[in-house]
């Protein structure tokens, strides 16, 4: 234990997701060390963050403004939706270059444990932007895992009886990596979704 | 395969310990107390990652140390492993095969082993979870995939146990509550397959249960298993009980049926307890002897008989899809709980695995054919062997 504040940071610090007691106080002793404007800017960009990033009125990506920079670029077709659940998601998606529809980010899954149930998530917001028909096709690309598998099989469910392709994203080997070195649920998984070979 | 060495470091009373062992019977003899379990405690952890004594893991390391080691050396024929895992009191643990890092999940892959341990008594007389359990670890042993399965079955019972509860809460009908659905999906979906899969398993067990009870006992009392499946029972009670007794292979298909009506039929009830009712997490496998249930009907020396049928008819199990050679065997303090001639069928029905490791307070208790390498225990340290 250190002295009050010392430990209090520590404490603080270690709350943040990823950061365990060591790392917590290898941080803390690092702001210690370093020079007060240089801290100064940190605390700033830490209170303007939480002032200024708001979510996106349309999608509930993060942005400063009122729509998301995804949302606001006429060369995204707004004819496809990629649901997600959280704002990292999209990073992760829009890093493949692939991907040229709008996105609707629930902020969660469905998890009871947690506390969410599907009136917690953007769903309902993201019903509202189907209604007028431009949007032909939906991904579901929740995480593949127990809760967002749950949450997808909730989706698929409002959305079967709209006119609208619903696909889910595929799950199973990482590509470019070795299939020796899959575990075995992935592994299991990729069996169980194999393809036929087509000619 | 067997343990050529085994090494530990601050490992329960172990401050350090080298331990030679040779190919067939090795035996380590102490008074109560001074640490012969810790050894094959330690080799347990290495084929399972855990242990039968406790559920935590810094139990394991020796008091005021920070870590324990466990290493062992293997042979595989001509391969040699060495295995290495060091049990972290504040941090992860790590694991090695052959100096090189690995993932310590992974480390069950290198060394199998089959403990039989004087809490084995309670897949007989004790409660349905214990021989869920005993079922489950095999079925994981044999099919790794499986190990998802159950970790997401167990995760819906939460999810969906939680829903009841707040449905209840906040006196939500059943019809108005839209996600029970989709958790009903996934119960039923992980639920099936891990129904199949465990009455697959029974009836592979079957034919080897009988043999091993045979062996053991010396005569056949017809030593039978068969699932109780929550998911056949009309009732509402707090297990399986009632529901018929099946001996075959349920297929994940039929189960889904028969769970989804059981769901349907008992929504009432499961919204009034806030419990999921049915499903694998609430089945049984019961036991009999002679046509009776072991549980209440079967002696000391009968259940022992048929506790220990289990574990070596697993052990067989695993012998024979094993591409690295038989399990290695350790007998916890189990001579002790036998009659002469139980111990003496015990010794024949083991005494052609690769390698067998026995506990025994008293040296006398364990028939001179497994007596070959003993190995004296007294402290925490290893005082002497007799070759």
């Amino acid at each position: 234990m250190y002295d009050g504040i010392v430990q209090e940071l520590i404490d603080e610090l270690g709350r943040l997701p990823g950061i365990g007691p060591k790392s917590a106080q290898r941080i803390a002793f690092h702001i210690l060390q370093t020079e007060t404007f240089d801290v100064t800017h940190l605390a700033e960009v830490l209170m303007t963050v939480k002032e200024k990033v708001r979510f996106c009125d349309v999608c509930g990506n993060v942005t400063e403004q009122e729509l998301c920079n995804i949302c606001r670029d006429p060369r995204r077709s707004a004819a496809t939706i990629c649901v997600v659940e959280e704002a990292k998601d999209v990073v992760a998606i829009e890093r493949t270059r692939e991907f040229k529809g709008l996105y609707q980010v629930l902020g969660g899954a469905i998890s009871p444990i947690d506390g969410i149930g599907p009136d917690d998530l953007r769903i309902r917001q993201l019903m509202q932007r189907l209604a007028d028909g431009t949007v032909t096709e939906v991904i579901i690309a929740t995480d593949p895992n127990l809760e967002g598998e749950a949450t997808a099989t909730y989706l698929s469910r409002m959305l079967m009886h709209l006119d609208l392709r619903v696909t889910r994203l595929a799950s199973g080997l990482p590509v470019g990596g070795d299939l020796e070195y899959a575990d075995e649920v992935t592994l299991g998984r990729a069996f169980e979704g194999r393809r036929l070979v087509e000619n | 395969m067997i343990v050529t060495h085994l090494s530990l470091t601050d490992f329960r009373n172990y401050t350090t310990a080298e331990v030679p062992l040779v190919a067939g019977a090795n035996l380590f003899v102490g008074s109560n107390g001074q640490g012969k379990t810790n050894l094959v405690e330690s080799l347990a952890y290495l084929s399972t990652l855990g242990s039968h004594r406790v559920s935590v893991d810094h139990a394991m390391i020796r008091q005021g140390a920070e870590a324990a080691i466990i290493r062992a050396r293997l042979e595989n024929g001509e391969r040699q492993i060495l295995a290495e895992v060091q049990i972290n009191r504040s941090s992860a643990n790590r694991a090695q095969i052959n100096r090189s890092v690995i993932k310590t999940r992974d480390l069950p892959r290198y060394f199998s082993s089959v403990l039989f341990a004087p809490e084995d008594l309670t897949l007989i007389r004790g409660e349905p979870s214990g021989r869920r359990r005993f079922l489950d670890e095999l079925l994981v042993l044999r099919s790794p995939r499986l190990s998802g399965v159950i970790a997401d079955y167990d995760r819906v019972v939460r999810q969906r146990n939680t829903l009841l509860k707040s449905a209840r809460a906040s006196g939500v009908k059943g019809n108005q509550l839209g996600t029970l659905d989709i958790w009903d999906d996934r119960l039923v979906d992980l639920g099936s397959q891990l129904i199949e899969a465990r009455s697959a398993l029974i009836t592979e067990l079957q034919p080897e249960v009988t043999a091993a009870y045979t062996a053991v006992a010396g005569e056949d009392h017809h030593a039978t298993l068969a699932s109780q499946l929550s998911i056949f029972s009309g009732s509402e009670s707090d297990d399986a009980g009632g529901a018929a007794l099946r001996r075959d292979i349920i297929t994940a298909r039929e189960a889904a049926v028969a769970f989804r009506e059981s769901l349907v039929r008992l929504r009432r009830s499961e919204l009034d307890r806030a419990i999921t009712l049915v499903g694998p997490h609430r089945d049984d496998l019961v036991l009999e002897l002679n046509g009776l249930p072991a549980r209440g009907y079967a002696s000391h020396g009968e259940s022992w008989s048929f506790a220990l049928a289990l574990k070596l008819a697993s052990a067989n199990i695993l012998r024979r899809e094993s591409n690295m050679g038989d399990p290695v065997l350790m007998l916890d303090d189990v001579f002790a709980e036998l009659d002469e001639s139980r111990r003496l069928r015990l010794a024949a029905a083991v005494a052609d695995f690769e390698q067998v490791l026995i506990t025994a307070a008293v040296l006398d208790d364990v028939p001179a054919a497994l007596t070959g390498n003993t190995v004296h225990i007294a402290h925490g340290t290893i005082v002497g062997s007799t070759p």
